[in-house]
């Protein structure tokens, strides 16, 4: 029963999205009445969301457990062959396509589509399904990244010297010539941008709905391909040759973050849909997990990764050469976060690996074309029809495409922390005027002392020397407050000056002197 | 080793017929929804721009009388009938939804003033200027709508009065109205015979009537405050307090003997039918042209006041107002409340309609044309989604209370005007607007309304004026001697005092 309980506090903090807000603090009597009434339909809606999730999800998640003194990472994939029934037995194949490779793939958000690119040339729409090819074709030229665009009718592959976008039926729609030899691709779905990272370093946004290029930016630190989208807040990631990685929106030529986080050139980069972990792994072979609040190395592990990518329900797989690891539960020791090992015949070069949405599924893009494993309790069991349908008719895929058109975000949404979207900025105290500020004040004072036209008096009253005496002394009468307040600061900050340096700028040897004074005081 | 991997099986989660549904499966997590926050937002912006694109709130312009509408009355027993008495004497039974005159009620020499009904739809009460306080037996929808059938013109009807005169009353034994057609329709129209019940003349001429929410007594307003029972010619009790004329009477709702009047010696006094002298009054400094009782808080009633705003009170505490509404330009002319309780209309002299919240200090939304002149009634419709007014331009308004709200007809399933799945994206819509109501962006538009150019400069003046007021007060406070001055609740700023 307390297990129970305390499995559904943890469900509910999450749909709770947050603290409470802090009734203590407000005076408003009617403004606490009606947050009070609020917290307690989030409550209620969070235990009801809870529930749901417990007990009306249509499918069970995977898992899984050893018994006795097996160790999880030794069980091979042929094992797991035996256990699962026909129907996910079919997730688990190798497609060879030795004279194409290495292959780069990706999935729709559903899962139902993937699409995958040769390097040399072939491109291929496969429906996950049934397992079939939607369309095949070749593009003789080296394509380095392919990527879906927000459903499975288009995708945008980088060729040789330009990324182009292609419909599901293989019809080339675009060539985006802006954004020049792409060598990374990356697709914001909410934002509906198609971020490019060039040969030279150059980031590139472009809106894909109306084509406006939103974004062109020099990273500044050389060739790199390695760029990933944070999902969790739509902030772009370039990982470096030096080790250093910087974070990118649409909206500002500096980059948001920059950080150091390995000895040698950062060779692959992943993101948890969280938003609170990132993986990286360096040339000096390691792999570093990072809590993205703190900007802190949570773990290091050993080890070498070509590529990497996290799974939905936050497992880590990780590839170099013919070896792929899937490492979880980052919160524990580092022992304990080794989950599965896997190794693709001997030789093959793993290029790329992708969990499939909603299928307990990881997709490994290698050298002599793909291969397909499984790993159990990877991903989300349940899907939500309005967000992502594996099973989508035409008719519902047409519709969701109208509703999130609707939706789409600005790119000024794009930043670090995108709970602050529509939370309002409290007012800054206003501080010290600035020196500009203050002269500026100055200045405007004088200027309306100078133009006061001075009436003509009696015979000699208003002689041309007095006149220009008044006005001086009128710009002097205009200038006085100013200056006067000025040496009223000047006076506090000298005395604010003297106390400081009286209590803590003592010579170091005769601090404990002072202390000992007050002590005996 | 113990292994579970996902298996979905397609025949699960897809329909079996092409005739069925489309099978919807919902996971909620927020992890599913990246940038849900941001998402939410846009689509309140989306929402706020809708509403404003689709507020069209006026449905049409009633036109008959040949005068000024002066007082309207609504039927609590016919949804769709409402009452108009006009200056010229002529009181009038509308059909809202066909927006036509079903029947003239004729008789009154002057100005009708006051218009009320009995809480079970069959007495219309009318009073005017010409001294008289006349009782209506109400036709009753049936026979409207036989008549509706059968005239497609109710301007064609001519009748013939037989008075009998029994002492100082007037009794219309047979004020039959028939109507120009074939003798068949006039057989059948005699159903719809138009009954005046009682006519009582009185020495001064009357300003305004209310009938008591349950129960058979009516309150006039004119001189004094006369109760009268429908079965007697003369007044039952009279209450003065002071020798000016009371304006308006609104009985109270929740307790039928408590009735609430105002008067042009800027009072607003509260009388029990149980006492023998009025309970308490309230001294403005300007005079209240209308009360309006909450329905649903009973306690509370609104005063529309000369000086452009209206008060909220608690009848049992008026030494200071609960809450002021002012949006207007001009004196407010007539007020109601929604049956809900929670907003009510004005109609003002500055020739707009205005609709509150009930704790809001500023209206939710201002209705105006340009052929519409001074309104001097307002009416909330019995369901609380129209809203009626009459003004000096011898029309009567009918308008939508939420002005982007869709019309149309019910459906049967639901009881309500949209499907289920258009009204749940409604309240979406309208859930996601209430969330980020406080956001720059959508408070701006939200606020937005168009104000026809009078009206806005007006609105700038007054503004002006008041600030210019304050900051003479300002200083004046500033000169004197602490604490000589005190700074004075807006609430209670405009009332001289409570009597009781």
């Amino acid at each position: 029963m307390e297990d129970y309980d305390e499995e559904m506090e943890i469900t509910e903090k999450k749909y709770l999205r947050g603290e409470a807000a802090d009734l203590k603090v407000h005076n408003d009597k009617k403004l606490k009445g009606q947050l009070a009434i609020r917290e307690k339909l989030y409550s209620i809606s969070a235990k009801a969301s809870a529930k749901t999730e417990k007990y009306l999800g249509p499918t069970e998640g995977g898992c899984l457990e050893p018994e006795g003194f097996e160790k999880l990472y030794r069980i091979s994939q042929s094992s797991i062959l035996t256990e699962v029934p026909i129907l996910s037995a079919r997730n688990q194949y190798d497609i060879v396509l030795p004279d194409f490779g290495p292959y780069s793939l990706d999935f729709t958000a559903s899962g139902r589509y993937m699409t995958v690119a040769g390097r040399k040339g072939h491109l291929a729409i496969v429906d996950m399904k049934d397992m079939s090819v939607i369309k095949e074709f070749q593009v003789r030229e080296t394509v380095r990244d392919v990527v879906f665009l927000h459903n499975e009718l288009f995708f945008a592959a980088a060729q040789k010297k330009y990324p182009y976008i292609y419909n599901r039926d293989g019809t080339e729609l675009h060539c985006l010539k802006e954004h020049g030899a792409v060598l990374k691709l990356q697709f914001l779905r909410n934002h509906f941008l198609l971020a490019s990272i060039n040969i030279f370093g150059q980031l590139h946004y472009q809106d894909v709905t109306t084509g406006v290029m939103v974004g062109n930016f020099r990273t500044g630190h050389g060739r790199s391909d390695v760029m990933r989208v944070n999902p969790f807040n739509g902030v772009v990631a370039v990982g470096h040759s030096r080790g250093t990685l910087s974070m990118w929106k649409p909206t500002s030529s500096a980059p948001l973050v920059k950080m150091l986080c390995h000895q040698g050139a950062i060779t692959a980069l992943a993101f948890h849909s969280n938003g609170h972990l990132m993986a990286t792994s360096g040339m000096e072979r390691k792999i570093k997990i990072w809590d993205l609040r703190k900007f802190d190395v949570l773990h290091t592990i050993s080890g070498h990764a070509k590529t990497m990518d996290f799974s939905q329900k936050g497992h880590l797989a990780a590839a170099t050469g013919s070896f792929v690891q899937v490492l979880r539960d980052f919160s524990g020791s580092q022992s304990d976060s080794k989950y599965m090992t896997h190794s693709i015949a001997k030789g093959y070069q793993a290029q790329k690996v992708a969990f499939r949405p909603y299928e307990d599924v990881l997709a490994i893009g290698h050298s002599m074309g793909w291969s397909s494993i499984l790993i159990p309790g990877s991903g989300e069991p349940n899907f939500d029809t309005w967000v992502a349908n594996p099973y989508e008719t035409s008719k519902q895929r047409r519709e969701k495409e109208i509703h999130s058109l609707l939706d789409k975000l600005p790119p000024e949404t794009i930043m670090l922390d995108p709970t602050k979207i529509g939370s309002v900025k409290p007012t800054r105290k206003k501080g010290k005027p600035s020196k500009q500020e203050r002269e500026a004040e100055i200045e405007a004072a004088i200027e309306e002392a100078k133009s006061i036209t001075i009436k003509k008096k009696t015979k000699g009253r208003s002689k041309p020397s007095r006149i220009a005496k008044k006005k001086q002394e009128a710009i002097k009468n205009a200038k006085r407050p100013f200056i006067e307040q000025e040496e009223h600061e000047d006076k506090l900050s000298k005395t604010k000056r003297k106390r400081v340096t009286e209590d803590t700028e003592l010579p170091k040897s005769l601090q404990r002197f002072a202390r000992n004074k007050k002590a005996t005081e | 080793m113990k292994v579970k991997v996902i298996a979905r099986s397609t025949d699960e989660f897809t329909r079996e017929r092409s005739q069925d549904l489309q099978r919807v499966f919902r996971n909620f997590d927020p992890a599913l929804r990246p940038q849900e926050k941001a998402v939410e937002y846009v689509r309140a912006l989306n929402a706020v721009k809708l509403e404003k694109i689709f507020a069209r709130p006026f449905i049409g312009a009633m036109d008959g009388h040949i005068d000024a509408v002066s007082c309207m009355a609504k039927n609590p027993n016919h949804l769709k009938g409402i009452f108009s008495g006009s200056m010229d004497g002529d009181i009038r039974l509308w059909d809202l939804a066909n927006r036509r005159t079903v029947h003239q009620f004729p008789g009154h020499q002057g100005a009708v003033k006051g218009l009320t009904v009995s809480t079970d739809g069959r007495v219309l009460v009318s009073c005017g200027s010409d001294c008289t306080v006349r009782l209506w037996n109400v036709p009753t929808a049936t026979t409207i709508e036989e008549s509706n059938g059968s005239s497609n013109n109710s301007a064609e009807v001519s009748g013939s009065n037989i008075l009998m005169t029994i002492g100082g009353i007037q009794l219309y034994a047979f004020s039959f109205i028939f109507f120009t057609f074939n003798v068949k329709r006039m057989f059948t129209d005699f159903a719809a015979v138009v009954f005046c019940l009682l006519t009582s003349f009185f020495t001064n001429s009357f300003r305004a009537v209310d009938h008591q929410w349950d129960g058979n007594l009516f309150a006039t307003a004119g001189a004094q405050v006369d109760i009268w029972d429908h079965n007697r010619s003369q007044p039952i009790n009279s209450f003065e307090w002071g020798t000016d004329t009371v304006i308006s009477v609104r009985f109270n709702p929740g307790e039928p003997n408590i009735f609430a009047t105002s008067a042009s010696d800027r009072s607003i006094t509260i009388y029990d039918l149980r006492l023998s002298s009025p309970v308490r009054k309230v001294i403005m400094r300007t005079k209240t042209n209308s009360i309006a009782w909450n329905p649903m808080e009973p306690m509370n009633f609104t005063a529309a006041n000369e000086d452009c705003n209206c008060y909220s009170y608690d009848a049992r505490k008026l030494s200071e107002a609960r809450c002021v509404h002012q949006d207007h330009v001009s004196a407010v002319m007539d007020i109601d409340y929604s049956p809900t309780g929670r907003e009510f209309v004005t109609g003002s002299y500055d020739r707009t309609v205005r609709i509150f919240p009930y704790n809001g200090g500023h209206s939710r939304e201002i209705y105006h044309t340009k052929r519409m002149q001074r309104v001097f009634s307002v009416k909330f419709s019995c369901d609380a989604s129209y809203v009626i007014s009459g003004s000096d331009d011898t029309n009567l308004r009918l308008w939508k209370a939420k002005a982007s709200e869709q019309l149309g007809v019910e459906c049967n399933f639901c009881s309500s005007k949209l499907l289920p799945r258009e009204r749940k994206k409604h309240e979406y819509n309208e859930a996601v607007k209430n969330r980020f109501k406080h956001l720059p962006e959508i408070k701006r538009i939200d606020r937005h309304k168009h104000l026809p150019k009078p009206i806005y400069k007006a609105r700038a003046l007054r503004r002006l004026m008041t600030d210019a007021q304050r900051r003479k007060e300002d200083r004046i406070r500033a000169h004197s001697a602490p604490g000589s001055m005190r700074k004075e609740q807006f609430r209670k700023k405009r009332i001289i005092q409570e009597v009781e």
